[in-house]
C-alpha cells in the first residue's frame, strides 16, 4: 500500500508536506504519518489529498489549512481534499515517523496481534517512552486522543501514551 | 427531494451515530473518572465524525444548496430516524454502558456488512468507521464485565439496567419498507439477518459478566419511523439551540 500511495505524490511537492506536522504531535509530518494519498500539481494549483487518521480526528481540519498555508509561502495556491478510501493505517507510519514519535514520549504502535495482546492486558510488551520497561499496563484504551491509549510503567510509575494499531 | 429513498436510509444509519455522540459528548467533564470522561468523549467525536461523513455525502445527495449542518441540526423531530436506543438519557455510568455496549455490538455487525455496499461512499464510511467502532465495543464489552462481576451494587445495577434497555433492542433490526429499494440493490444491509449474530454475542457477553439475561417479549420501537421517547425532544433542544437561535451560523 504504501509503495502504490507514493506513486501518487509528485516528488517536487514532498519537502513542503514534510514541513507540516500533526497539530496535535508537532515531531510527527504529515507524510511521515502517511495521511498524504495524493500530490500532483495540475495547471497553476496543487492538488492534495489527505486521509483522517480517526474519522473525528479535530486536527484534519488544521492539517488541510496547514498545507494551504505552506503552499501559499511558496507562491503556490493548493486545494486540499479530504478522502476515506482507503481507510488509514497506522501500517502508513514511516519508520522515521516512529522514531519521532518515541523521542516526543508515545510508545509507537505494534503490529496487530501484539497491540491487541498489550492493550488487553494479556502480554507486557510496551516499552515505556521514559524508562524503557516493558513493565507497564493499559490504563486506559482511550488516552488525550483517539489515536493513542493510556499506559503507565510499573517500574518509573510515569504515565504515557500509547499510539494505537489501527488496521 | 432527489435520492429520498438513500438518503433516508443514510438517516437511518447517521442519526444513530449523531444522537448516541450528542449523548456520550454531555459527559464531557462529568464521567466517574478521567479514564472513563475522556474515553466516552473519544467515543463522541468517533461517532460525530461519523455523522459529518454520512451527513456530508446526503447533503450531497439532495441536490440542493444543503449543507451537513442543515441535515444535523435543522430537521425536526419526526424527521430524526434513530432507534430509541441511543436517546436514552445518561442515568448512571452503568446505564451509560449497558446502552453502549447494546449498541456497539450491533454497530459492528452492521459496519461489517455496510462495508460491501455497492455505494462506494458508504462502503468507504463503513470500512474506516469499522476500526473505531471496534475499540468502542472493546471497551463496552471490557466494562460490562467489570460491573456486572463487580460490587453487589455495580452487579445490581448494570442488571436493572439491561433489564430496561433490552426493551429498546429488537428494534435495531426493523427494516422499513422504504429501504427495501436499497436494500434489493446491495446499498443498504437487511438488518434482520444480523440478529441472530446479535443476541448470540450480546449474551455471551452477559453471561461472562455473571448477568441474566432477560426474557422479555415486549419491545419497544418507534425511533425509525420518527416516533420518539420523551428524551428526544430535550436532546434536541440542546442540539438545535445554536442553530435555531443564530441561523446560519458557523464556527
Amino acid at each position: 500500500m504504501t509503495i502504490k500511495l507514493k506513486q501518487h505524490i509528485d516528488p517536487s511537492l514532498t519537502p513542503v508536506l514534510e514541513e507540516v506536522y500533526d497539530p496535535e504531535i508537532p515531531v510527527l509530518s504529515l507524510m511521515d504519518m502517511g495521511v498524504v494519498r495524493y500530490a500532483q500539481i495540475i495547471g497553476d494549483k496543487v492538488h492534495i489529498k489527505i486521509t483522517p487518521t480517526y474519522s473525528g480526528c479535530p486536527a484534519m481540519d488544521v492539517m488541510a489549512e496547514d498545507i494551504v498555508k505552506a503552499f501559499a509561502e511558496k507562491n503556490m495556491d493548493a486545494e486540499v481534499e479530504l478522502v476515506l478510501s482507503p481507510a488509514w493505517t497506522t501500517d502508513w507510519i514511516t519508520e522515521r515517523g516512529k522514531k519521532a514519535l518515541e523521542k516526543y514520549g508515545i510508545a509507537a504502535p505494534l503490529e496487530e496481534k501484539l497491540d491487541k495482546a498489550a492493550l488487553l492486558g494479556n502480554e507486557k510488551i510496551v516499552r515505556c517512552t521514559h524508562c524503557g520497561s516493558t513493565n507497564t499496563k493499559m490504563i486506559s484504551q482511550f488516552g488525550s486522543t483517539a489515536c493513542k491509549a493510556l499506559f503507565q510503567c510499573d517500574d518509573c510509575q510515569e504515565p504515557f501514551d500509547y499510539f494505537k494499531c489501527l488496521k | 427531494m432527489k435520492n429520498d429513498n438513500l438518503i433516508q436510509y443514510i438517516f437511518s444509519i447517521a442519526d444513530n451515530a449523531l444522537i448516541l455522540g450528542q449523548r456520550l459528548s454531555e459527559l464531557c467533564g462529568h464521567g466517574p473518572s478521567l479514564e472513563t470522561d475522556i474515553a466516552m468523549t473519544n467515543m463522541a467525536l468517533d461517532l460525530l465524525g461519523q455523522t459529518r461523513s454520512y451527513f456530508q455525502y446526503a447533503a450531497k445527495l439532495t441536490g440542493e444548496d444543503k449543507t451537513e449542518d442543515d441535515l444535523a441540526y435543522l430537521r425536526t423531530e419526526r424527521q430524526y430516524r434513530n432507534v430509541l436506543l441511543v436517546e436514552q438519557p445518561n442515568v448512571h455510568f452503568g446505564y451509560i454502558i449497558t446502552r453502549q455496549f447494546l449498541f456497539d455490538a450491533f454497530h459492528l455487525l452492521l459496519l461489517q456488512k455496510l462495508q460491501n455496499s455497492t455505494d462506494e461512499t458508504l462502503s468507504a464510511i463503513a470500512k474506516k468507521s469499522i476500526k473505531e467502532v471496534s475499540y468502542h465495543f472493546r471497551f463496552s464489552s471490557d466494562w460490562m464485565k467489570r460491573l456486572g462481576d463487580g460490587t453487589e451494587e455495580s452487579h445490581a445495577k448494570v442488571q436493572e439496567a439491561v433489564n430496561n434497555l433490552w426493551t429498546y433492542t429488537d428494534e435495531l433490526f426493523h427494516n422499513l419498507d422504504s429501504d427495501n429499494e436499497i436494500i434489493t440493490q446491495g446499498v443498504g444491509v437487511d438488518l434482520s439477518e444480523l440478529k441472530d449474530s446479535y443476541y448470540e454475542k450480546v449474551k455471551e457477553v452477559l453471561t461472562d459478566a455473571t448477568l441474566v439475561i432477560p426474557e422479555t417479549k415486549y419491545f419497544q420501537k418507534g425511533g425509525k419511523k420518527g416516533i420518539h421517547t420523551e428524551h428526544m425532544g430535550y436532546l434536541l433542544a440542546d442540539l438545535q439551540y445554536m442553530q435555531r437561535t443564530y441561523p446560519n451560523m458557523k464556527w
